[in-house]
């Protein structure tokens, strides 16, 4: 089994509305029901981030993302799957569900 | 030496696929696969020409190669341990019956959807087609490093995404299938019409690698239509080639081809599949309408256009791309003469596209209009790369 991190891409900061979360809760439902669930979750717009360096004596605050662009990471899940082609169909399903792009990449093996 | 020679060029083009595709399954790891059998068919070079042919060439790589690759599998598991584990290859687990076969496995895996389009083309050439990086660097204008690092990325996205080594999910076959025969379109079209001017206007290399690869795929997936169709569309276009090229290096359009110089044996398999497809009473594909069109252009003494454009109408219906429609409009063209083919041609969105040009100049000089005439085949040569078509709209440029 691989594990593959799929990040929900988005343009906007609008969260996800009631029809879309109806159809993520169907499908992380399935997910779960067919042993691909690792975890999920939505995250806040780019804007509450702050980057940390911690290499220096003191740590280093920077308020905001790290990269500012038009697309940011708008949640994710960690799903797994014996191999690409079924995350990749994985990956349709969700994509329909949240109604954004989903980006896949795979975890490197252990 | 030279019969020795013979039998390696032969054994390489029949036995390479085999040789790689096996040691991939065997060792789930593509690059391992196609290093050893490479090493395999070096040492055949050295050792046949003094120890003789082996009685089963294929069984001799084949073993040669696992041998290798179990040696380097124990030297570098002494060195890095669990190193090996990381590049596995996984395999699908359910195999599909009849279409099982490690060959068909590598020909998916090199022309997975989510590897980009030259890397498919670059890892089928390199993994099933056997060819070396040089000569596909050279096939397609890229430096031999680039290519060499393409082929490379490929196989490690292969490894890390876990880009399975087998037949697709029955749900995702029709699509990967196609997929995999637009890979061997593209391979055969770059052949036949070489894009850049800085190659032979037709390579053969090209074509013939395409004929092979898609015979093996046919031979694997003998049902499928669209493959037997791809195969004859091909065939049929591979059988006119002697004649598309005249000894000044001029593209000779098919109505002023010799057909003396074209291929009987070539026309003859392909007008067999095409009608092996009407007989099935299936509905055809696009490949398939396609061989179609060619089997009539093949097929006696000049074409039949009324037929030709009854094919092209069938060929919209699946595939309704301003393309097909400019094709479509040659065929109305020889029906109800250039004027209403110039009204269809004139909407169509293809000012990018040099075979645009060059049909509406060919329309214009039909109708007297000479300077419109000139301008459109003026567009068409700057943007034409092949260099036999240049030269041929060069000179009708001249003569307009």
């Amino acid at each position: 089994m691989v594990q593959y991190l799929v990040s929900v891409l988005s343009d906007s900061t609008e969260l996800a509305d009631d029809a879309e979360m109806a159809a993520i809760d169907v499908f992380n439902d399935q997910l779960r029901a067919d042993g691909h669930w690792v975890f999920a979750g939505g995250l806040a717009g780019p804007d509450a981030a702050t980057v940390i360096d911690g290499r220096g004596a003191e740590p280093l605050l920077t308020d905001g993302p790290y990269l500012e662009s038009k697309e940011h990471v708008a949640g994710f899940w960690i799903i797994e799957a014996p191999h690409l082609d079924v995350a990749l169909r994985l990956a349709a399903a969700g994509s329909k569900a949240c109604n954004r792009r989903l980006e896949l990449r795979p975890f490197l093996a252990g | 030496m030279t019969d020795v020679d013979d039998v390696l060029t032969r054994v390489h083009r029949q036995e390479w696929a085999r040789v790689v595709a096996n040691l991939a399954r065997r060792f789930r790891d593509l690059d391992l696969a196609e290093e050893m059998a490479a090493e395999a068919f070096a040492t055949a070079v050295e050792r046949w020409p003094v120890d003789g042919v082996p009685p089963n060439p294929g069984a001799w790589l084949t073993t040669t190669a696992q041998r290798r690759a179990i040696d380097r599998l124990r030297r570098e598991s002494r060195r890095e341990g669990k190193h090996r584990e990381a590049v596995m290859l996984v395999g699908t687990p359910e195999p599909l019956g009849a279409i099982d076969d490690d060959r068909l496995r590598l020909v998916f895996t090199c022309c997975h959807p989510a590897l980009a389009m030259e890397s498919r083309v670059a890892l089928t050439l390199r993994m099933v087609g056997g060819l070396t990086v040089p000569e596909i660097a050279h096939a397609f204008l890229v430096q031999e490093a680039a290519m060499a690092r393409r082929i490379t990325r490929a196989k490690g996205k292969i490894a890390a995404a876990r880009i399975p080594y087998g037949v697709p999910l029955r749900e995702d076959l029709p699509a990967r299938l196609t997929g995999v025969l637009a890979v061997l379109f593209l391979i055969f079209n770059e052949g036949y019409l070489a894009t850049s001017p800085g190659t032979q206007p037709v390579r053969s290399d090209l074509t013939a690698e395409a004929i092979r690869l898609t015979r093996l795929v046919r031979e694997l997936v003998p049902a499928d239509g669209e493959v037997a169709g791809l195969l004859a569309l091909m065939l049929l276009t591979e059988a006119r080639r002697p004649a598309r090229v005249s000894p000044t290096g001029e593209l000779v359009l098919l109505g002023e081809q010799d057909r003396t110089l074209w291929d009987r044996e070539l026309i003859g398999e392909g007008h067999a599949l095409v009608r092996e497809r009407l007989a099935s009473g299936q509905a055809p594909g696009r490949y398939q309408v396609l061989a179609a069109i060619n089997a009539v252009h093949t097929h006696g003494r000049s074409t039949d256009w009324r037929q030709v454009l009854a094919l092209y109408d069938q060929l919209l219906r699946l595939d309704p791309s301003p393309v097909v429609r400019l094709n479509r409009a040659i065929a109305v063209a020889e029906l109800d003469g250039p004027q209403v083919a110039l009204a269809l041609v004139d909407a169509l969105p293809l000012d990018g596209y040099h075979a645009f040009h060059a049909t509406r100049a060919d329309l214009l000089r039909r109708l007297g209009r000479t300077d419109e005439a000139r301008a459109a085949y003026d567009r068409a040569i700057e943007l034409a790369g092949n260099t036999a078509e240049t030269a041929y709209l060069v000179r009708r440029r001249q003569e307009t």
